[in-house]
């Protein structure tokens, strides 16, 4: 049991290394550049994964250029350029507006507005029901009518 | 109408289903990757580039060497299996059907390649050295193999991710490439002068 611990420990300190590598940074504000790229761009090989998350080479190389541009004085706006200039605006988690993307970015109002039209839709149906429940319910002037109607029976058959 | 209202989910589970069988059967088929992405280049000139050739280290290749023919640009390395599947193809291509093809040896050891070259045979007109990726990069290649079609002006005109196969000739790149010797011809035709 101690062994397979200790050997299940051993593999998750390998997994977390896989995605670790050692870059110097001259200042803590390129660290932080660093890390809201790699968050942000996506790998172009495993496409579900950003560029932080991937091992695959491509994503390597991508860091290495990334950590390049970086210390090169490239501007945000300038690497995002050079990423999209190589791998499209695929490679954005956050693409730009445009004809392309544009259902992308309307998809989840959309998808609320029909949200909204069904509980609308929903609630309606309900209280025009409850309305009709109680239309259904007899007024005084009826109820009296009818127990006048059932007597008038019961009497007709207790003469039989 | 009440009872058909129950039907509605099942249609609805249906439709997606059939959606979803479909979408498995064209990628079965090869009409469809999800994995493909349009290259970034598509329509736009090679990127600059000065490599050294891997037949003759010291000459570097630019890419005014690759300019004048409609040619493939294939992506390989000695590591990467699917390489290893579609090169007797690619031999086929060059050998057979003269098809220019140029290779870009990716994060490769040379020592490795030419091994390969000589065991496999060469299909490549001559191959470029890119050790470190950065053309790789720069052509937006996401893993080996790679094939991108230039035009005679050397513009990207289509890149095809994963292996080369007959398939993959006759349905992708026969059309593409019979449709760029028309625009070749009628280039020609234009400028007679400079033919």
């Amino acid at each position: 049991m101690r062994l397979i611990l200790a050997l299940s420990l051993l593999l998750l300190s390998l997994m977390a290394a896989a995605v670790i590598e050692t870059y110097q940074f001259d200042n803590e504000v390129l660290r932080k550049r660093y890390q809201h790229f790699t968050e942000e761009l996506r790998c172009p090989k495993c496409q579900n994964q950003n560029l932080s998350g991937s091992n695959s080479p491509i994503a390597q190389d991508l860091r290495r250029e990334l950590h390049r541009l970086l210390h090169e004085g490239y501007s945000d706006q300038e690497i995002t350029h050079y990423m999209v200039e190589r791998y499209g605006e695929f490679v954005l988690y956050r693409p730009p507006v445009n004809k392309q993307t544009l259902i992308l970015w309307l998809a989840p109002a959309l998808f609320l507005l029909l949200a909204v039209i069904a509980v609308v839709i929903v609630i309606r149906k309900q209280m025009a029901a409850k309305l009709n429940d109680e239309s259904e319910q007899l007024s005084g002037l009826e109820q009296e009518k009818l127990t006048e109607l059932l007597n008038d029976r019961a009497k007709g058959r207790d003469h039989e | 109408m009440t009872r058909f209202k129950l039907f509605i989910p099942l249609i609805i589970f249906m439709l997606v289903g059939a959606f979803f069988y479909s979408t498995m059967g064209r990628i079965s088929e090869g009409d469809y990757d999800p994995q493909a992405l349009p290259s970034a280049l598509l329509n736009k000139p090679l990127p600059h580039f000065a490599l050294p050739k891997l037949e003759n280290d010291q000459h570097l290749v630019q890419p005014k060497d690759l300019l004048g023919e409609i040619a493939l640009i294939n992506v390989w390395a000695t590591w990467c299996p699917s390489c290893h599947i579609e090169h007797p193809y690619l031999n086929h291509l060059a050998k057979k059907l003269d098809v220019v093809i140029y290779g870009v040896n990716y994060k490769d050891e040379n020592k490795e390649a030419l091994r390969w070259l000589k065991n496999k045979g060469n299909p490549y007109r001559f191959n470029i050295v890119d050790a470190q990726g950065k053309l790789g990069l720069d052509l937006g290649v996401t893993g080996a193999p790679e094939t991108y079609v230039i035009d005679h002006r050397g513009f990207v005109r289509m890149r095809h991710q994963g292996p080369m196969s007959g398939a993959v000739w006759t349905q992708k790149f026969l059309p593409l490439i019979e449709r760029l010797q028309q625009e070749q011809a009628a280039h020609s035709q234009q400028e007679p002068s400079k033919g």
